[in-house]
């Protein structure tokens, strides 16, 4: 198995499933940062068969890991300091999203108004369903849409 | 302060409460003739509305106030490309309430996290309506005398039609109200609102094409009107447009309490022939559309009238 050299101090996402960590290179906003960042691809997983890995060497409240759950919530989150995972954070789907997603609805006032936030709330944890605040449109998280 | 974005907005009680007084306003007109004289509305229409910019001025001169605005966005700064937010900001420092109707869903909410006055939505694009809930609603209660115990047939556009989608939301909150969702196959209540108002609520509703079929059970049959403006294809739309005309005939089948309402304009769908029936009650809707309009003014404004 490839080797990647070991954090000090950051965030290492576990469980992430293969092929979706670009897209969370993307949402955690990596590529604006400059701090070390190591993706590994369909690494092998008992659980999941191949996965993906993500390891952040920052400042931990550098990243806002909320979105996270928007995106899959069963992802595992190690905390590291000192070299040694001090907690794993538990993601549950986010109560608000806020400029994570755009609303697709071309009658929805995002479309027209400048500077306006593009927000989100949790309209059903059960069914994973987010509603645009300004024109109710429907978006499922991440997750449910590649499963859907 | 508060807004009204949603009929969903006002919990039961205080929807009691407003229906209340908007009875009031049509027993004693004269008791409110003077309570909000000083305070001006602000009709803010992007887009044409007749009954609804008229209802909410009717309103407001009732009351004794005035009124401003304009009646398109042509005639007003978005045309120059102002946002809504920074008209709002100005219209707080020239008026006391203001009713936005908008084409964009959402619209009148930006304004009101933006507005230093109580900002009304008197429409915003196929989202929300809730005035013209509020004139059902009133309609209803003081013509049956109950918003429970009612089956209700809804006829029509039950597809597009907000309205509909609108008073399905209001009235699951009352005890034992049965919906006959009457539309032709391509114009069903959408999904949203079978599974995530109707079968989430366990209401009790079924789906008929027939008119006839529903009519004998029903206390009040609400018609709408095919929206030419929903449809793509004007084929489709020519096919739907005259699926039911409610006329003479068929109103022999109903009830002799059953009540007949429209959100207007009508176009085919209820026959004139039907107009001087006792159970059409669709232009009386139209007066408690501006005293319901007359009791969210002063209950925004916070104005009480002893």
């Amino acid at each position: 198995m490839l080797n990647v050299g070991q954090l000090n101090e950051g965030v290492v996402l576990d469980h992430i499933e293969a092929g979706k960590s670009m897209q969370i290179y993307q949402y955690l906003k990596l590529d604006k940062m400059d701090c070390c960042v190591a993706i590994i691809k369909n690494a092998h997983s008992n659980k999941m068969g191949k996965k993906d890995i993500i390891k952040v060497e920052c400042p931990i409240d550098q990243l806002d890991l909320n979105v996270l759950g928007y995106i899959d919530h069963r992802i595992t989150v190690n905390i590291i300091q000192d070299a040694k995972i001090v907690s794993k954070k538990v993601l549950s789907l986010p109560k608000q999203l806020v400029n994570i997603i755009s609303c697709k609805n071309p009658r929805c006032i995002t479309s027209l108004e400048p500077g306006l936030d593009q927000v989100f709330f949790l309209a059903d944890p059960e069914k994973e369903i987010y509603r645009c605040r300004y024109c109710e449109e429907k978006f499922r998280s991440m997750r449910r849409k590649t499963h859907a | 302060m508060r807004h009204l974005m949603s009929p969903l907005d006002f919990t039961v009680e205080e929807l009691d409460k407003l229906l209340d007084l908007a009875n009031d306003i049509e027993k004693n007109p004269q008791k409110y003739a003077h309570a909000c004289e000083g305070k001006k509305i602000a009709t803010l229409f992007y887009e044409p509305s007749t009954r609804t910019r008229l209802s909410f001025e009717a309103a407001m001169l009732n009351l004794g106030g005035s009124v401003l605005g304009f009646s398109s966005a042509d005639s007003s700064s978005a045309a120059k490309g102002e946002s809504v937010s920074d008209t709002i900001r100005i219209v707080s420092c020239y008026a006391d309430i203001c009713a936005m109707r908008h084409p964009k869903e959402g619209a009148p909410l930006v304004a009101s996290l933006k507005s230093s006055i109580p900002v009304i939505n008197a429409g915003d694009g196929g989202h929300q309506h809730p005035t013209q809930t509020l004139t059902d609603l009133l309609t209803i209660r003081s013509l049956k005398g109950r918003l429970g115990n009612l089956t209700i047939g809804l006829c029509g556009d039950l597809k597009f039609g907000r309205t509909v989608h609108s008073l399905i939301h209001a009235l699951v909150r009352y005890p034992n109200v049965r919906f006959v969702l009457i539309s032709p196959e391509e114009l069903r209540i959408p999904d949203y609102i079978r599974d995530d108002v109707l079968v989430r609520n366990n209401q009790s509703f079924r789906e008929v094409i027939r008119l006839e079929d529903a009519l004998p059970e029903l206390d009040l049959l609400y018609m709408t009107r095919v929206q030419k403006e929903r449809f793509f294809n004007e084929e489709d739309y020519v096919r739907m447009k005259d699926f039911y005309i409610l006329d003479k005939a068929k109103m022999e089948l109903a009830r002799p309490d059953m009540l007949v309402l429209h959100p207007l304009p009508r176009v085919n769908e209820i026959s004139v022939e039907v107009d001087d029936d006792p159970r059409a009650v669709y232009f009386k809707q139209v007066q408690y559309g501006v005293y319901v309009r007359m009791a969210l003014i002063l209950t925004l404004l916070e104005v009480e009238v002893c």
